[in-house]
């Protein structure tokens, strides 16, 4: 199908053929449909420019003022970074956020690629099987968290603590303890997330071609080396972006901790984004709109590096 | 069926087979657990009674049903409007999301105007923008314009979406410019080769981003939060977590097991789109 490698179509977008050069007027312009493309633009340049354009501008902006909804704005320099740098609230959700993405990336990186590989070996149904990974994510995210929040209970008859009284173990106290609530929000985002990777895995793995296999067979190799010698390699380039992309997604999570904990307790599960909403929306005095754009801003800078490191791991991807 | 890791050499040894049959079996029964269980858990709850829930949330009705905990939550807890709010939200997104990427990718991969690279430098440009730098100028914007609480504050920003015009301007870049010079050479004007040669030819990338915008429009949570303050026009994702505050649990429950029913429906009907759009998604989106 031609949408299977977006990334690489791009470059080969022909240059527009030379025109004939003559006179150009605003006539010959519309003659030529200059107008009407510029008609078929307009939605792109109207959207973009109010809702994407403009803000990111404005923001950019707004982290060198002072502003509420009602008072007068003034420019206040680099306070609003300094503010933000001297809180100590933010090394704590930066300590958080990386505990969350090292802590999802032990549960959440290893999952998915041992059950891809498994299911992609599965002769009869593999259709079922993907279909039973994928299931999690069509689950709306605000009801798998809502759920699991049940799940949590951390009453002996909690749906977890239920299982694990079967072992002889528990009640544990899961979301209300400092050290185990953000374990407990990793669990749920990965169960939430894991079956999006299955799924890129497994048209990375149907990419392998059956002949290296084949190659390494006739060197003797059994499945283990098979594995290890050439699915693994041929993986590599998807395995970096979805590194990059799991990370990038860590560094912006919000959802978990703000439905489960709303950052505790202890502030044990307040994360960079949970930060800044705290800054710009929870205070019913008005927000402090230059502490929230300037973290968000530090925020995208060190995103924007991690993009860079994405788009060209994608590159060399879809080039191999 | 081409073969994969497994060579029909070992899969025809004995001890090969049986590891492989096992594996396989242990896979099939952690998926389900996995994968199916918590959904079948709400399905079940949906219908028990709170006690039940309480006391023994893994026994299979051990008092009976209670059907009129789904009744309930659609009727005196409204779910049923704010399952409308959400459907409403979903289709505005989706046709808003929809109309500006397929005339983008028209003019900026089939009519190309000068300027065209300049404008797909700053659309691509924005995927490097996470959302959260626009989150606070957005919202003071929608303030200023008198958009809260209408649904236009949600559907207007959905459509400034860099990965749908990428996608789509990428397909129509690859579509067979024959057929387009014909339909020129025919006497078509640019709008009527737009609308009757090229949209219809490009139903699988219009699947793609319609999948795409439904999903992710049923999935927000912190814009519409934002934006949609009175419950009367909230979509179903914020209004669950409020109303967890002061609705009984077996209704509250059948309110979430609601929730889910459409999204997991489309997942079952559009099985392959699903699972495409999601290898897709690892391929592209930043």
């Amino acid at each position: 199908m031609a949408v299977q490698s977006p990334v690489r179509a791009v470059a080969v977008v022909p240059p527009p053929p030379a025109r004939p050069r003559r006179r150009r007027t605003p006539v010959t312009w519309v003659r030529r449909g200059g107008l009407t493309t510029l008609l078929f633009l307009v939605p792109l340049l109207v959207v973009f420019g109010v809702f994407s354009w403009a803000p990111i501008v404005q923001s950019v902006v707004m982290s060198f003022q002072r502003t509420n909804l009602v008072g007068p704005v003034t420019f206040v320099g680099l306070d609003n970074f300094a503010q933000v740098l001297d809180d100590p609230l933010l090394w704590t959700a930066v300590g958080n956020t990386l505990w969350f993405a090292v802590l999802a990336l032990v549960f959440g990186y290893p999952i998915p690629l041992v059950a891809a590989v498994l299911i992609s070996e599965v002769r009869a149904r593999r259709g079922l099987f993907s279909a039973l990974a994928y299931l999690p994510v069509v689950v709306p995210p605000v009801v798998a968290v809502l759920l699991w929040k049940f799940f949590y209970d951390a009453s002996p008859s909690g749906v977890f603590n239920t299982v694990l009284g079967w072992a002889g173990l528990g009640p544990w106290q899961w979301l209300q303890d400092a050290g185990s609530a953000m374990p407990a929000l990793v669990l749920e985002a990965t169960w939430a997330a894991a079956g999006g990777t299955v799924i890129i895995y497994l048209a990375a793995l149907a990419g392998v071609p059956a002949d290296q296999y084949e190659a390494a067979e006739i060197d003797g190799a059994g499945i283990w080396r098979k594995i290890w010698h050439v699915t693994l390699p041929r993986l590599r380039g998807v395995l970096l972006v979805t590194f990059i992309l799991q990370i990038i997604g860590t560094a912006q999570v919000f959802l978990e901790p703000f439905l489960f904990t709303g950052g505790g307790p202890a502030n044990s599960t307040m994360t960079i984004l949970l930060l800044i909403y705290d800054y710009a929306f929870a205070s019913s005095l008005g927000g402090d709109y230059g502490a929230a754009t300037a973290l968000s801003i530090m925020l995208a800078a060190v995103l924007a590096v991690l993009s860079a490191l994405y788009l060209k791991a994608t590159k060399s991807w879809s080039a191999s | 069926m081409s073969r994969g890791l497994i060579s029909p050499s070992e899969r025809a040894t004995p001890a090969i087979r049986r590891t492989v049959r096992a594996v396989q079996t242990l896979l099939l029964g952690g998926l389900l657990l996995a994968g199916l269980g918590p959904v079948l858990w709400l399905a079940k709850a949906a219908i028990t009674p709170t006690q039940d829930t309480l006391r023994t949330p893994l026994a299979i009705f051990p008092t009976g049903v209670d059907l009129t905990n789904l009744v309930t939550a659609w009727t005196r807890v409204e779910i049923g409007r704010y399952f409308l709010n959400t459907v409403v939200i979903a289709a505005g997104s989706w046709l808003v999301q929809l109309v500006v990427a397929t005339t983008a990718g028209y003019a900026l991969a089939i009519l190309r105007p000068r300027y065209g690279k300049l404008v797909t430098a700053v659309v691509l440009g924005t995927l490097f923008v996470p959302s959260i730098v626009l989150l606070v100028p957005l919202y003071l914007t929608v303030v200023r314009t008198g958009m809260i609480n209408t649904f236009w504050a949600v559907w207007l920003p959905a459509g400034a979406s860099a990965f749908n015009v990428v996608l789509v301007q990428r397909f129509f870049a690859n579509l067979p410019r024959e057929v387009l010079e014909a339909a020129r050479v025919d006497g078509a004007g640019p709008a009527r080769v737009f609308w009757s040669v090229v949209l219809p030819l490009s139903r699988p990338i219009l699947g793609v981003v319609s999948v795409f915008a439904v999903v992710a429009s049923w999935k927000d949570f912190l814009w519409p939060l934002l934006v949609l303050p009175d419950p009367a026009v909230q979509p179903l994702s914020v209004r669950l977590p409020a109303l967890q505050r002061y609705v009984e649990l077996d209704v509250f429950l059948a309110a979430l097991a609601i929730s889910s029913v459409i999204p997991v429906a489309l997942f079952l009907v559009f099985q392959r789109l699903f699972l495409q759009s999601g290898a897709l998604e690892g391929a592209v989106k930043g």
